[in-house]
C-alpha cells in the first residue's frame, strides 16, 4: 500500500506542474498589456513612461521562462501576487471569501447524500415501478435543468410566494437551503440513478443468490450484502462531485448573491483582476486533482487489484 | 440499419428528435417565424402581459420575448455546434496523431490532455472567456480548448485498438501508407462512438454557453442569448417573472433533448452497456455540470 502511494504521488509531480505552466500561460493569452491593465485599473494616465516603469515593477521584461519559474517560486511559497484592484495578496482575499463556499459546498454533499441513498435504493428494490419511473426523470432534469434558472425558480416558489426562506444574503443557516437545493439537484440525480445500476449489479451476483439461499433474511441479503458492494461507486461519485461542486458554485453564488469565492471570481473577471483568476483556477485546479488522489487511495485500499497495477494500467 | 431501429425503437429518443427539430427550424427560419424584430426597442410597451401581438410578452425593453427566443435558438445552436465541431476535430486529430506515431509525441500530447483534465471545465472556460473577453468567437475558443482533450484521449485508445486488429495489420503487409490508412481504416471505426459522445456534449455545451453568458461573461446583450436574457430578467423577476422563465425552459428542452437523444444513441449503438455502471460517463456528465 505505502508503494501505491508513494507512485501515485510521484505521478502527481508532473501534472501539478503541467497545471502551474499552463495557469501561468493563461495570462499570455490576454490580447492587452498587463501593465496597461493595472494602470487603467488603478486609474493612473496611460503614458509610455508609466507602461515602461509598470512593466519593470512587474518584471514583464524578463524572458517567458525565468517569469514563469518566478511566478512558480513564489507559488510554491503560497505567494500568488497581490490584487490588482486592492493590492492585497490574492490568497487571503480568495480564503477570506472561502468560508461560505465552503458551507454551501457541505451543505450540498449532505443533501445529495440524503437524496441519493434512499431514492437510489428504493429505485433499484422496485425496479420499473413507478418511482424508479419518476427517478429517471428526476436524472434527466438533473442534467439538463441550467442551475441559474433552477436557482430562479426556487426563489420565486420558496421565497417569494411561500415566503419559507429569505430571498438573498448568507447571515443565517436558512440562507443556504435554496442554494444548497439548486447546487445538489444535478449530482442528486446522477448519483441516484449510479447507486441504483450498482445495485441491480449487485443484486444478480452470485453471492446475493447464495445468501438468499441460505434463507439469510431479505432485510440482512439487501443490507448486508447488496447496499455494501455496491456502495464502492457511489464513495468515488462522490469524491469526485466534491470538487466539481465548487465550479457549480460559482454559478450559484452569482444567483443568490453568495458572497463566496465563486461570485469573488466572476468579479475578479468583470475588473480583469488576473491574479485572482490565476489563483482561484491553480487552487481549483490543485484541488481537484487532491480529491482524485484521495479517491484513487480509498479505491486502492479497498480493492487490491487496482493498488498492485493491473487493472488500472490495462483499463486505460 | 439495426442502431437506427434500435434508436427509433426509443420513445424518449422521439421525443428528444421532436424538439431538436423544432429548435432546428426556429433557428434556421428564425426571420420567418419570429412575429417582431428581436432588437425592436419600445419602452411604450415595455414589461406587457402575453397576450395579443406580443404572445409571451414584451421584456423591460418592450422587446417581444418569443422573438427573442426564436433568435435565441440560433445563437445557443450555432454557437455550440461551432465549438463541438472545432474542440472535436482538434481533439480526433491529436488523439490520432497521438496513437499513429506513438513515442514522445504521444507521451507528450497524453501529458498535455491530462494536465488540461486536471482543470474543473467550467472554471477553466470562465478564465479563458474572462481573459480572452466575452463574445461569441472567444466562446467557441475556450469551450473548444477545455474540450478537446476529452476526445482526443477516446480517440487515441481507438487507434491503438484498431492499430492492433488484423484487417489493419493486413492493410500495413500490403503496402498501404500510413495517412491513407488512417482515414480509410482507423478513423471510420473510432468516429461513432466519438459522435454519440459529441451529441451528448452538444446539450450540457448550450448550457454552458448560457451558463457563461448568465454571468455576464458570455454573449453580450442585446444579442438575444438564452442565458443572457435571464440575466436581463434578472432585476423584473419579482413582477414579471416570464422574463426569466421562458429563456430557462428553452435552454431545459433544448439540452433535455440532446441528452435524450445521445443517452439512446448510446445504447443504440452498445446495447449491452445500458445496465452497466459508466462511471466514466457519469464522470463526464458531472464535469459538466452547470
Amino acid at each position: 500500500m505505502q508503494h501505491y502511494i508513494v507512485r501515485r504521488i510521484l505521478q502527481l509531480i508532473p501534472v501539478l506542474l503541467g497545471i502551474s505552466l499552463i495557469t501561468f500561460l493563461l495570462i499570455q493569452l490576454m490580447p492587452s498589456d498587463p501593465a496597461i491593465v493595472v494602470l487603467r485599473v488603478n486609474q493612473v494616465p496611460v503614458t509610455e513612461a508609466a507602461i515602461a516603469a509598470m512593466r519593470e515593477r512587474l518584471g514583464l521584461n524578463r524572458p517567458l521562462p525565468i517569469q514563469y519559474f518566478d511566478w512558480l517560486w513564489h507559488v510554491l511559497h503560497l505567494d500568488f501576487g497581490n490584487s490588482y484592484v486592492t493590492g492585497e495578496p490574492v490568497l487571503q482575499e480568495v480564503l477570506h471569501y472561502a468560508p461560505v463556499t465552503l458551507k454551501l459546498t457541505c451543505f450540498t454533499a449532505i443533501l445529495i447524500l440524503l437524496i441519493a441513498l434512499p431514492a437510489g435504493i428504493l429505485a433499484a428494490l422496485y425496479k420499473n415501478s413507478m418511482f424508479d419511473q419518476m427517478s429517471r426523470m428526476f436524472a434527466y432534469t438533473g442534467t439538463a435543468i441550467p442551475s441559474f434558472w433552477l436557482g430562479f425558480l426556487l426563489i420565486y416558489l420558496f421565497s417569494l410566494k411561500l415566503k419559507l426562506f429569505p430571498v438573498m444574503g448568507s447571515g443565517t443557516l436558512a440562507h443556504f437551503v435554496l442554494p444548497a437545493i439548486t447546487l445538489a439537484w444535478g449530482p442528486a440525480a446522477i448519483c441516484t440513478r449510479l447507486l441504483r445500476s450498482s445495485m441491480l449489479d449487485s443484486l444478480s451476483q452470485n453471492y446475493v443468490l447464495y445468501a438468499r439461499a441460505r434463507g439469510v433474511f431479505e432485510r440482512m441479503v439487501i443490507g448486508q450484502h447488496v447496499f455494501k458492494n455496491a456502495l464502492l461507486p457511489v464513495v468515488t461519485f462522490f469524491g469526485l462531485s466534491f470538487a466539481h461542486l465548487l465550479s457549480g458554485a460559482v454559478i450559484v453564488e452569482n444567483v443568490f448573491a453568495l458572497p463566496g469565492v465563486g461570485r469573488f471570481m466572476v468579479k475578479a473577471i468583470l475588473s480583469r483582476d488576473y491574479p485572482v483568476i490565476q489563483c482561484f483556477v491553480c487552487l481549483s485546479a490543485f484541488l481537484f486533482v487532491s480529491v482524485n488522489l484521495i479517491v484513487d487511495l480509498v479505491y486502492g485500499y479497498l480493492d487490491p487489484r487496482i493498488r498492485l497495477g493491473g487493472v488500472n494500467e490495462s483499463a486505460h | 440499419m439495426a442502431i437506427l431501429q434500435r434508436l427509433l425503437a426509443h420513445k424518449l429518443a422521439w421525443i428528444g428528435l421532436g424538439i431538436i427539430l423544432c429548435v432546428t427550424i426556429a433557428a434556421i427560419f428564425a426571420p420567418l417565424i419570429a412575429p417582431h424584430d428581436p432588437f425592436q426597442v419600445d419602452l411604450l410597451k415595455k414589461l406587457q402581459s402575453p397576450g395579443g401581438a406580443f404572445p409571451l410578452g414584451t421584456d423591460h425593453l418592450g422587446r417581444c420575448i418569443l422573438s427573442r427566443l426564436i433568435y435565441g435558438a440560433r445563437i445557443s445552436l450555432s454557437i455550440a455546434v461551432a465549438a463541438m465541431t472545432l474542440g472535436v476535430t482538434l481533439g480526433l486529430l491529436a488523439g490520432m496523431v497521438a496513437g499513429y506515431v506513438g513515442g514522445k509525441l504521444d507521451a507528450l500530447i497524453m501529458r498535455l490532455c491530462d494536465v488540461l483534465l486536471a482543470f474543473p471545465q467550467l472554471i477553466l472556460s470562465l478564465a479563458i472567456v474572462g481573459i480572452l473577453g466575452a463574445g461569441a468567437f472567444n466562446i467557441v475558443i475556450a469551450l473548444s480548448i477545455a474540450q478537446w482533450a476529452w476526445y482526443a484521449r477516446i480517440m487515441r485508445s481507438k487507434v491503438l485498438w484498431v492499430k492492433e486488429s488484423n484487417f489493419v495489420k493486413a492493410a500495413i503487409v500490403s503496402g498501404t501508407r500510413s495517412f491513407p490508412l488512417m482515414l480509410k481504416h482507423v478513423l471510420p471505426h473510432a468516429i461513432s462512438e466519438i459522435i454519440v459522445l459529441a451529441s451528448l456534449d452538444l446539450g450540457v455545451t448550450i448550457l454552458q454557453i448560457s451558463g457563461l453568458s448568465f454571468l455576464g461573461l458570455g454573449i453580450q446583450p442585446p444579442t438575444p442569448e438564452w442565458g443572457a436574457m435571464i440575466n436581463d430578467g434578472r432585476e423584473f423577476f419579482r413582477s414579471e417573472p416570464g422574463i426569466m422563465f421562458y429563456p430557462g425552459m428553452m435552454i431545459f428542452m433544448t439540452v433535455l433533448a440532446f441528452n435524450l437523444v445521445g443517452d439512446a444513441l448510446r445504447d443504440a449503438l452498445d446495447p449491452r452497456s445500458s445496465q452497466r455502471v459508466k462511471m466514466e460517463d457519469l464522470e463526464s456528465k458531472l464535469q459538466h455540470q452547470v
